[in-house]
C-alpha cells in the first residue's frame, strides 16, 4: 500500500486526469454552440451548405455534451470524495458560484436537447434562436467554475479567527481579484481550443483531396473564430501574469525559474532547476522582468521568496508555461499569416505546407490548455487554497485512491478513443450517404413489407457494408 | 420555517425531481437491458431512445443540484457522506459516466454490434446507478454515516441499504414502464403500449410488495426513519400506497395517461416520506439541520439562486417536455408486425 504522500499523490492525479479530460469537453460546451450558430444563421440566409454542416455539428456537440456532461458530474463528485478537507471547510465560502453553474448546466441540457429535437420541428428562426441560452449559459457557467478556482489562487471572502472560517462573504468569495483575468483567458482558450480543433479537422479532410465546398466553409468558419481567439489571447494572458507578483509570487518565481529574487531578471527559455541552479536554459537578460514585472528594474520574486516547504515543483510549472506560452505565440501567428496571404490573393488552403500546419493546430490548442491549466494548478502546491489550506490537509482520508485513480484512467482513456472513433465514424458516414443513423439502436422495427428479422438483417447488413466500403 | 430548513427542503426537492425525472431514464436503461435480443427488443429500444433521448441530460443536472445545495448548505456533512460513502459514491460516479456516453454513442454508432454494446454499458449502468444511489440513501437513513466518518463497508451494507438499492430500482423501472406505456399509446403503437403496461404493473406490484415486506428489516435497522415513516410521515406512506394502486388500476385498463399521474405521485410521496420521516437530520442520528448548516449569506445565496433557477431553467424544462409530448404529428408510426 502506498503511504500518505502516496495517496495525495494518486488523489492529485486523479483529479488532473479528471479534470484534464473534462477541460477539452468543457471548451465545446463553452464555444461550440457559437460556432454552431454563426454557421447556422448564414444557413437561413441562404447559404445550403451551411445549413448541412449545422445539423452535422450539432449532432457531434450532441455525442461532445454528453461526455461533457458525465465527465463534469464525475469532478463535483471528486470535489467531495477527494477533497473533503476543503468542501467541509470552505463549500459554504464558495458554494454559490457551484450552485449558479448548476443553473447554467441545466440550460445548456435543456437547450441542446431542444435544439437536437428541434430540426424541422419549430420554426427555423426559433430554432436557431435556442442556441442563444447555451451560448449564455457557456459564459456563465465558465465564469462560476473558473471563479472557483481562482478563489483558490486568490482567496477571499471570509476570515480565519482561532482555526475557525468566519466573516463569510460569498459575493466577495465569488468577485475575488482574480476572477476576471482568469474567467477571461480560459473562455479564450476555449475558443480557441474548439476554433482550432474544428478548423483542423477539416483542413486534414482537405489535405486528403475533399475540397468541396463543405470542407471549405467548415475551415473557414471555425478558423475565423480561431483568429479572433488566438490574437487577444496573449494579451488577456499577459496582464494575467502581471498580477502574479503581488498575489502568487511563489508561482510566478516558478513559471519563470528564479532561484533567487533580482532586478533585471532574465526570462529563461527551457531549461532546469537542479540544486538551486537554473541549467541549460537560455537567457535573455532582463526580459523576464519587462514581461512579468512591467520594466527592467522591477523586480522578479524568486523562489527564495518563500520557504522551501512551500515552493512549487519549479520545473513543471516553468515547463508547462512555456509550452503554453510557445505554442500561444505560434497560434497567434497562424491566422494572421493565414489572412493577409488570403488578402493578397493566393488560396492558402492550396498550400499543403498550410494545411498541415493547420491540421498540427488543433491539438497543440489542446496540449496549450492543458499546459496551462497545469501551470496555474501545480504552480499553486503545495496549497489548495492558497495560503489556506494545504492540499494534504484536504485530501481524503480515505485510502486506496490508486484504485479509483486506476479505473479512471483505464475510463477515461476508453472514453476518449470511443468519442473519436465514433466522431470519425459519423464524418465517414456523412461522406459516404449523408444518413448516420443506425434505423433503430438494436433492431429496427418491422417496416410494413418484412418482418422484423429480414429488417434487422438489411440494416446490419447495410451497415457492415458502410465500414467495408470505407 | 428557519433558512436552513428551508434550504434542506429545496435541496430536497432536487431529490424528488431527480428520483422521479431521472429515476425514469434510468428505469428505461433497466427495461433496455431486459428487453432481449436485437429482433425482440427492437421496438422497444426505439421508443426509450425516443422517450428519453431529449431530457436525459436535463434531467440528470438535479443530481448535480443537489449535490451543490448539500455542499453548499450543509459542507460538514457532505464531506462526511462523500467520506464515509466512499465507494457507493464511486459506482455511482462510473455508472453515471457509462450510462451517458454508452447512450450517446449508440444513438450514432456504426454498426449493429458496436451498439449492442455501447447499448449493454448504457443499460447495464442504467440498472447499477439507482441501486447504488438508493443502497446512499439507505446508509443515510440507517443513521451510518456519523459526522466524524464511518466504516468505508459496513455503512453502506446494512439491511436499510440493500433495501433501498432493490426499491430504488424497482421504483425505476415501474416509473420507466408507465412512461413508456405513455408514450407508446400517444405514439399509436398499442401493441407496445400494452407491453410496458404489462411491465409496469409486474414493477409496481414488486414495488410494492418489496415495501411491505421491509418494514421488517427496517424496523431494526433504522429506528429514527421508522418512527419518522410511522408518525409525521404516515399520510405520505398512505398517499403513496392509494396513488400506486391507483396507477396499477389505471394500468390494466389501459389508461396510461392517468397511469403515469398516479406513478409520479406514489413514488414522490414516498421519497418525500423518506424527508419528512428524517427531519430534522441531515445524516439521520448524527447531524441535524440547524448543527451543519452553513454559514447564514450564503443560505439566502442558495434561496436566491433557487430563485433564478425557478424563473429561467424550469420554464425552459417546461418548454422541452411540451415540446417532446407533442409530437404526435411526426410520429413514426410503428409498426408491429
Amino acid at each position: 500500500m502506498l503511504g500518505d504522500a502516496g495517496q495525495l499523490m494518486a488523489a492529485r492525479y486523479q483529479m488532473a486526469v479528471s479534470l484534464g479530460f473534462h477541460i477539452v469537453l468543457s471548451c465545446f460546451g463553452m464555444a461550440f454552440p457559437a460556432l454552431i450558430y454563426l454557421i447556422h444563421r448564414r444557413g437561413l440566409r441562404g447559404d445550403a451548405d451551411a445549413l448541412v454542416l449545422a445539423k452535422r455539428w450539432s449532432k457531434a456537440a450532441a455525442v461532445l455534451f454528453a461526455v461533457g456532461a458525465v465527465s463534469g458530474t464525475v469532478l463535483s463528485f471528486e470535489m467531495g470524495l477527494l477533497w473533503p478537507g476543503m468542501m467541509s471547510r470552505y463549500g459554504d465560502v464558495i458554494g454559490l458560484p457551484f450552485a449558479l453553474e448548476g443553473i447554467a448546466f441545466f440550460i445548456e441540457a435543456i437547450f441542446i436537447g431542444i435544439y437536437l429535437f428541434g430540426w424541422g420541428r419549430m420554426s427555423p428562426k426559433v430554432h436557431l434562436m435556442t442556441l442563444i441560452p447555451m451560448i449564455a449559459a457557456g459564459v456563465v457557467g465558465s465564469f462560476c467554475i473558473v471563479s472557483v478556482n481562482a478563489w483558490m489562487n486568490s482567496p477571499s471572502g471570509f476570515r480565519v479567527v482561532g482555526g475557525r472560517v468566519v466573516d463569510i462573504d460569498p459575493l466577495a468569495a465569488m468577485f475575488n481579484n482574480a476572477v476576471w483575468l482568469q474567467f477571461l483567458h480560459m473562455f479564450v482558450a476555449a475558443y480557441m481550443v474548439v476554433g482550432f480543433v474544428v478548423a483542423g479537422v477539416y483542413a486534414s479532410g482537405m489535405i486528403k483531396g475533399r475540397r468541396d465546398r463543405l470542407h471549405r466553409l467548415g475551415f473557414t468558419a471555425a478558423f475565423a473564430m480561431a483568429t479572433v481567439a488566438a490574437l487577444v489571447q496573449p494579451l488577456i494572458g499577459h496582464v494575467a501574469g502581471m498580477r502574479l507578483a503581488e498575489h502568487q509570487p511563489a508561482k510566478l518565481a516558478a513559471m519563470e525559474l528564479a532561484p533567487v529574487t533580482e532586478k533585471n531578471a532574465p526570462l529563461v527559455i527551457g531549461g532546469i532547476l537542479i540544486d538551486g541552479e537554473v541549467r541549460y536554459g537560455i537567457e535573455i537578460p532582463g526580459l523576464s522582468s519587462l514581461l512579468a514585472r512591467g520594466w527592467f528594474n522591477r523586480p522578479v520574486p524568486g523562489l527564495d521568496q518563500v520557504p522551501k516547504a512551500d515552493r512549487p515543483p519549479a520545473n513543471v510549472v516553468h515547463n508547462s508555461f512555456q509550452i503554453m506560452v510557445g505554442i500561444g505565440t505560434a497560434l497567434a501567428l497562424l491566422p494572421p499569416w493565414f489572412w493577409w496571404r488570403r488578402r493578397r490573393g493566393r488560396r492558402p488552403i492550396d498550400s499543403k505546407r498550410f494545411l498541415r500546419i493547420a491540421v498540427v493546430a488543433g491539438p497543440a490548442a489542446v496540449l496549450a490548455l492543458e499546459a496551462g491549466w497545469t501551470t496555474t494548478e501545480v504552480g499553486r502546491q503545495p496549497w489548495i487554497v492558497q495560503d489556506v489550506l494545504r492540499v494534504k490537509d484536504a485530501v481524503t482520508p480515505n485510502g486506496g485512491i490508486w484504485i479509483s485513480l486506476s479505473v479512471i484512467v483505464v475510463l477515461y482513456l476508453a472514453l476518449g478513443m470511443i468519442t473519436g472513433a465514433t466522431l470519425r465514424s459519423m464524418s465517414r458516414r456523412w461522406r459516404d450517404n449523408g444518413e448516420i443513423e443506425l434505423p433503430t439502436p438494436y433492431g429496427p422495427p418491422a417496416p410494413p413489407a418484412t418482418t422484423a428479422t429480414t429488417a434487422a438483417a438489411a440494416a446490419a447488413a447495410a451497415a457492415a457494408q458502410r465500414v467495408s466500403g470505407r | 420555517m428557519k433558512l436552513a430548513e428551508l434550504c434542506a427542503a429545496l435541496m430536497f426537492f432536487g431529490v424528488v425531481a431527480y428520483a422521479i425525472f431521472a429515476g425514469a431514464d434510468f428505469g428505461s436503461g433497466v427495461w433496455d437491458l431486459l428487453a432481449g435480443n436485437a429482433d425482440k427488443g427492437g421496438e422497444l429500444r426505439a421508443q426509450i431512445d425516443e422517450s428519453i433521448g431529449p431530457v436525459w441530460e436535463a434531467n440528470h443536472v438535479w443530481l448535480i443540484y443537489v449535490l451543490v445545495f448539500m455542499w453548499t448548505a450543509f459542507p460538514t456533512a457532505f464531506a462526511a457522506m462523500v467520506t464515509t460513502l466512499f465507494i457507493p459514491f464511486m459506482f455511482v460516479a462510473l455508472g453515471i459516466v457509462i450510462r451517458g456516453s454508452g447512450f450517446a454513442f449508440r444513438k450514432f454508432a456504426a454498426t449493429m454490434t458496436q451498439a449492442r454494446l455501447y447499448g449493454v454499458a448504457f443499460a447495464a449502468s442504467s440498472l447499477i446507478t439507482p441501486f447504488f444511489l438508493g443502497m446512499i440513501a439507505g446508509a443515510i437513513a440507517a443513521g451510518r454515516v456519523p459526522l466524524t466518518g464511518g466504516d468505508l463497508w459496513s455503512s453502506w451494507t446494512g439491511p436499510t441499504s440493500w433495501i433501498g438499492g432493490v426499491l430504488a430500482v424497482l421504483t425505476c423501472s415501474f416509473l420507466a414502464a408507465t412512461f413508456l406505456a405513455a408514450d407508446a399509446a400517444r405514439g399509436g403503437n398499442h401493441a407496445l403500449a400494452a407491453q410496458c403496461g404489462r411491465k409496469a404493473l409486474v414493477s409496481g406490484v414488486l414495488s410494492g410488495a418489496v415495501a411491505m415486506i421491509a418494514i421488517l428489516p427496517i424496523e431494526r435497522d433504522a429506528n429514527t426513519l421508522v418512527d419518522g415513516l410511522q408518525g409525521r410521515a404516515a399520510p405520505l406512506i398512505v398517499v403513496s400506497a392509494i396513488a400506486g394502486l391507483f396507477a396499477l388500476w389505471r394500468l390494466r385498463l389501459q389508461r396510461y395517461a392517468r397511469a403515469r399521474v398516479g406513478a409520479v405521485i406514489a413514488v414522490a410521496s414516498v421519497v418525500i416520506g423518506w424527508g419528512v420521516a428524517q427531519y430534522p437530520w441531515v445524516l439521520v442520528d448524527h447531524a441535524k439541520i440547524a448543527d451543519v448548516a452553513g454559514a447564514r449569506p450564503t443560505l439566502v445565496g442558495l434561496l436566491i439562486v433557487f430563485a433564478i433557477a425557478a424563473v429561467t431553467a424550469v420554464p425552459s424544462m417546461v418548454w422541452l417536455y411540451l415540446l417532446v409530448n407533442r409530437r404526435e404529428s411526426d410520429h413514426r408510426i410503428t409498426g408491429s408486425s
